[in-house]
């Protein structure tokens, strides 16, 4: 996929995509030791919480009743930013709102734009736009400019160029960044180079674009949550801010923050707070950018409002527990999921973006239905009912297609065979018979014809030579 | 022709058709508003978290607590020091070049060594400085600058929970200020995961508690 289109278009069904993923030995080390590394710290700093099931049960409850009366809480923040001196703007889709970013920065004859790590300027691909209309937009979080410097992907929400090794990173910093001719492979070395350049874009470049982590209804206040500080820079430092937030971020009051200000670094990077958080209102004399704009943007997420049992899915406050938890993430990396949102909410979240049939059908059968996602999720999205409520209507709208699928057939005559004792019992038999020529060191790897998609991602255990009802049988006499 | 707000306000009213026009709010909640930990083991815990992102913490009387800043200041070098327009006179140390933030330029705070700033409230459970900005913290890009920041703060203003923290800073977020909550220098664990301190903020953060009740304590990380 071009890294210039829009983040969501999901153009390789999953197992392909993953197939691939699976051949790159470097990767799947690299999302290994990531995920198992944070997943022990979350751990960690989530079981010294007494109240953490009440936090998530606060979290949940919070999104849910922002959601349910989404557009009181949305006028109430245009209101609200409206008089805190900032402009706020509505965009239907993409397309829409990367056109108001560019007038706004084409109005003032920016060359350049500072960019604050956001998956919802990824999921549009705003880069893309801008460059088109030669607007140059810089990333400043250090993974982004690995990535962007790197002509890349991201492969994890939160440390986006998790894929990337070290001596990799120097190779690219040498070729793309001024005064790096004596670079060493130091992580210490190759974030100061990354300092280095970007402080000069910091003090020259007027303009910034952020996301937001969450916008507050009630006093207009809109937050972000960083680590390395290139947030602080562009929210403090240019003349000119303009935010872009999915309109699901949202939330009523402040004191709803007390909730998410625990939720979201615990769950996120694993850590009691992260480095900065910047909380501010429109503009202010003196004191950070002149002008500010808030982009307030659809691009779907209507459509996911409208489909009650997934409705839970625009509770996601992004944080990635999901990903480092998910064992399907973890051996095949972000990537394969072909969207801005990898992992077990991407498998939610990315179909419910792409009207079908598309690709990104395959994304609800990316899981084994194990259920960790939701015990980690800081704002309870039963992801697993969702998965299977995705798989159901995915599975409904092909059988209105093809009623003689393969699949279907099976299932039908399995049916049939299970409702009647007698038959079962010569299933059994004929199957343990029948199976034999496929039998390969003790397990089924492949079955022929209409069956082998069966097998094609699973491997099959041999039915017993002895059902369970004959060996009762043969006990009792 | 309907405006984008008229259609995604129209399609998200469409889309909760199911909800009931009057319903009850989420239930009160139950997670902790209030720590129960006397304020001497704040006091504690709020150094000990601190120290874990790396933070020196010192404690002090008021009428100590510049000496004992000079001498930290001293001893990594520091020699230009920006100070917001309104820090409180009798806490900056002597025998530095000070400068107060009266409109200073981005290159000025830049090319100071370091700056020094009070903050709004702190929080112990999580080792964080909350600043609203307003008297003796200066403007939001003077503690983001310089490479090294040093933050006084009074004993009273350490919280013991976030919620404590979020209440307390209610009334200046409804009066537009900004905040900053800051815990840990800038860092990143962007490469390899490897945690590097001070990518773009201060690489170096250092507190000094004042604090009546420990006249004589001193602790260096």
């Amino acid at each position: 996929m071009s890294v210039d289109s829009p983040g969501i278009i999901v153009e390789r069904a999953f197992p392909a995509a993953a197939r691939d993923a699976l051949r790159d030995s470097q990767l799947r080390r690299n999302i290994g030791k990531a995920t198992n590394t944070i997943r022990a710290k979350r751990k960690a700093v989530v079981a010294e919480m007494p109240d953490w099931q009440d936090l998530r049960d606060a979290g949940y409850a919070i999104k849910r009743d922002t959601l349910r009366h989404l557009d009181r809480h949305l006028l109430a923040l245009e209101a609200s930013v409206t008089a805190a001196g900032g402009t706020v703007h509505w965009a239907r889709d993409g397309e829409e709102a990367n056109r108001m970013v560019g007038d706004i920065l084409a109005g003032h004859q920016a060359k350049e734009v500072l960019k604050i790590k956001s998956l919802t300027t990824d999921e549009i691909g705003l880069n893309g736009a801008l460059s088109a209309r030669g607007i140059e937009p810089i990333e400043t979080d250090l993974a982004e400019v690995i990535v962007q410097k790197g002509h890349d992907r991201s492969s994890h929400i939160l440390v986006p160029a998790i894929h990337r090794n070290r001596a990799e990173i120097r190779e690219i910093f040498k070729r793309e960044l001024p005064d790096t001719e004596h670079l060493t492979d130091e992580p210490r070395d190759l974030a100061d180079a990354a300092r280095r350049y970007l402080r000069q874009k910091f003090l020259t470049v007027p303009y910034a674009i952020s996301g937001a982590n969450f916008a507050v209804a009630e006093t207009g206040s809109v937050a972000i949550f960083e680590s390395e500080g290139n947030g602080r820079m562009c929210l403090t430092l240019p003349r000119v801010l303009i935010s872009i937030m999915g309109i699901e971020k949202v939330i009523p009051r402040w004191a709803d923050m007390s909730a998410f200000l625990q939720l979201l670094p615990r769950s996120s990077t694993a850590e009691r707070m992260n480095p900065y958080n910047s909380v501010w209102s429109g503009t202010r004399a003196g004191e950070g950018p002149e002008e500010f704009h808030l982009v307030l943007l659809d691009n779907g997420r209507s459509d996911v409002l409208a489909d009650e049992p997934a409705r839970d899915t625009l509770n996601c406050i992004r944080c990635s527990a999901c990903l480092n938890i998910c064992p399907v993430y973890e051996r095949t990396g972000g990537r394969a999921y072909g969207s801005t949102y990898p992992g077990p909410i991407g498998a939610i979240l990315t179909p419910q973006m792409n009207a079908p049939p598309s690709p990104a059908d395959s994304l609800p059968f990316a899981s084994s239905l194990c259920g960790a996602c939701y015990e980690v999720c800081p704002v309870k999205i039963d992801i697993p009912r969702i998965l299977v409520h995705l798989r159901g209507k995915v599975v409904a709208a092909r059988g209105a297609k093809t009623a003689l699928d393969g699949e279907a057939l099976v299932m039908a005559a399995m049916a049939r065979v299970f409702e009647n004792p007698r038959l079962y019992a010569l299933a059994h038999k004929a199957a343990a018979i029948g199976q034999v020529p496929f039998i390969r060191d003790g397990a089924i790897k492949s079955l022929p014809g209409p069956l082998a998609g069966w097998t094609a991602m699973r491997d099959l255990t041999p039915i017993a030579k002895q059902s369970f009802r004959e060996w009762w049988k043969a006990r009792d006499r | 022709m309907t405006s984008a707000k008229d259609t995604i306000l129209g399609r998200i009213r469409q889309a909760l058709v199911d909800v009931p026009e009057t319903e009850a709010g989420p239930e009160a909640w139950r997670f902790r508003q209030r720590s129960t930990e006397d304020h001497s083991a704040l006091l504690d815990r709020f150094t000990e978290r601190a120290r874990g992102y790396k933070v020196r913490v010192e404690r002090a009387t008021r009428a100590e607590a510049p000496a004992r800043a000079a001498r930290i200041l001293a001893e990594a070098g520091l020699v230009r020091l920006a100070l917001p327009a309104d820090f409180p006179v009798d806490l900056a140390p002597e025998g530095f070049d000070l400068l107060r933030d009266d409109g200073l330029d981005n290159a000025t705070i830049a090319a100071c060594d370091g700056v020094l700033t009070t903050c709004a409230c702190a929080i112990a459970e999580t080792g964080t400085l909350v600043l609203d900005h307003g008297v003796g913290q200066g403007r939001r890009k003077l503690t983001l600058l310089p490479d090294y920041h040093l933050c006084f703060v009074e004993a009273s203003a350490i919280l013991g929970l976030v919620p404590e923290a979020v209440e307390r800073m209610q009334p200046s977020v409804a009066a537009g200020r900004p905040l900053t909550f800051i815990s840990g220098p800038s860092a990143t664990s962007d490469i390899e995961l490897n945690r590097v301190e001070g990518v773009h903020g201060p690489r170096t953060l250092v507190v000094v508690i004042l604090d009546e009740a420990f006249p004589n304590e001193t602790e260096t990380h």
